[in-house]
């Protein structure tokens, strides 16, 4: 049986990679974010699994607006790292799990989760910027293999918090009844408030962000009745993909514990947000 | 919440939302920002602006709208903003500079009130 040992929730804005990618993690303007980093990645380097999956979205590098898939799930063997116009990140490209990939896709589609199936796909900052905030210094490759599960959060209308809350709860049940032992890890990316367009561009909420990082430990159905709406409203036009983290937080059990957690503004337009849990059960 | 443009729609002010009736605005110029991912494309693109955009069938507002670098009116008519980012940086223009053309505040106070934490509603 496979098992979801951590939860990773953490932005995923490129200026972040970017920043990494150019050597000025210690320049004022960065260092106090990627300090916030430092317990979780110790912890992360100590916790590795065999696989993990990303939950993410594309930016105009991997698909475009010729078809935008609500769910989608990546089944490759590899996935190479897209060049968004200037030459791809110095990372390595990610290795797939080609069978946990098959059978998340045939437990999914059972339980009514109609997934858009991947066969090639290039991943974006969305994703390797995730990677880089878990492994700063990768090497020749990341620590384990790593599936992608997108959710449209460019185009209205995105899929509902409680849809994605519900999607993670069956993506942990999937995982579970894999016939194999695996550890996993499942990270959920995105946000936190920000606005990119319109007069109310750099809108940042902290109480809203401060609120959605205590509930999505300990009452995340508080997080999955928000409505697209409120979401909008609360955390901004583009805030609206912290929903991703509520898809991590579904393939987790109840009760977690909490390893660590931080919150900066700015990266770029965005208040950047990391928490990451345990899922083992406590020892008694 | 009543506009003509469709069940559902939001009207959140100072906040374009990108729907199904603005992409669909914007889905020629949305390829044509797609498109300059490529070097070659962007070569094409620098040599001939005009050119380049009736090859993506782009309405006249549009190309105007992108040889004017008129970002606002990009947004307006259809574009989304991580594929008008694609322009942007082409030209060497952050988001931040983006977010100093949409808030009318300029580049330099934008980026200070991100830097002071962002801005708040009201
Ligand atoms: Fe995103």
């Amino acid at each position: 049986m496979a098992e979801v040992i951590w939860g990773l929730a953490t932005s995923h804005v490129p200026s972040i990679g970017a920043a990494m990618d150019r050597g000025k993690t210690e320049d004022p303007a960065w260092q106090a974010l990627f300090d916030g980093y430092a317990p979780a990645r110790a912890w992360l380097a100590e916790h590795r699994p065999d696989v993990a999956v990303l939950v993410y979205n594309d930016h105009a590098n991997g698909i475009d607006l010729d078809f935008i898939p609500t769910f989608g799930l990546g089944t490759a063997e590899r996935y190479e790292v897209a060049d968004e116009g200037y030459g791809r990140r110095p990372v390595p490209d990610v290795l797939g799990h080609p069978e946990l990939s098959f059978h998340l896709v045939e437990s999914l589609v059972d339980e009514g989760f109609d997934l858009t199936v991947f066969q090639e796909l290039a991943v974006d900052h969305g994703f390797t910027v995730p990677l880089s905030v878990w492994t700063p210094d990768p090497g020749d490759a990341w620590p384990c293999p790593v599936i992608p599960l997108l959710v449209n959060v460019i185009q209205y209308p995105q899929p509902t918090a409680a849809r994605c809350y519900a999607l993670g709860q069956a993506l942990g049940r999937a995982i579970r009844s894999f016939p194999g032992d695996l550890t996993v890890g499942v990270l959920g990316t995105g946000g936190m408030s920000h606005q990119l367009a319109g007069t109310r561009a750099g809108f940042i909420n902290p109480d809203f962000d401060a609120m959605w990082m205590e509930a999505v430990e300990k009452d995340p159905a508080r997080l999955a009745a928000l409505s697209r709406e409120e979401l909008i409203r609360q955390a901004g036009s583009e805030g609206i993909e912290l929903i991703m983290w509520l898809v991590m937080r579904g393939a987790l059990d109840e009760q977690v514990t909490k390893v660590h957690s931080d919150y900066f503004v700015p990266a770029s337009n965005t208040a950047a947000g990391i928490a990451l849990f345990d899922n083992r059960a406590p020892e008694a | 919440m009543s506009t003509p443009t469709g069940a559902g729609r939001l009207d959140l002010p100072g906040t374009p939302i990108f729907d199904g009736d603005t992409s669909r605005r914007g889905f020629r110029m949305n390829k044509l920002f797609m498109s300059l991912r490529d070097a070659a494309a962007r070569e094409r693109f620098l040599a001939d602006e005009a050119a380049y955009c009736r090859e993506f069938r782009l309405s006249a507002e549009q190309e105007q709208a992108v040889l004017a670098r008129d970002w606002q009116a990009m947004i307006d008519l259809g574009g989304s903003i991580f594929y008008v980012y694609k322009l942007a940086m082409m030209d060497g223009r952050s988001m931040q500079y983006l977010g100093g053309v949409f808030t009318g505040m300029g580049e330099d106070d934008f980026l200070a009130a991100m830097r002071a934490g962002g801005r708040r509603d009201g």
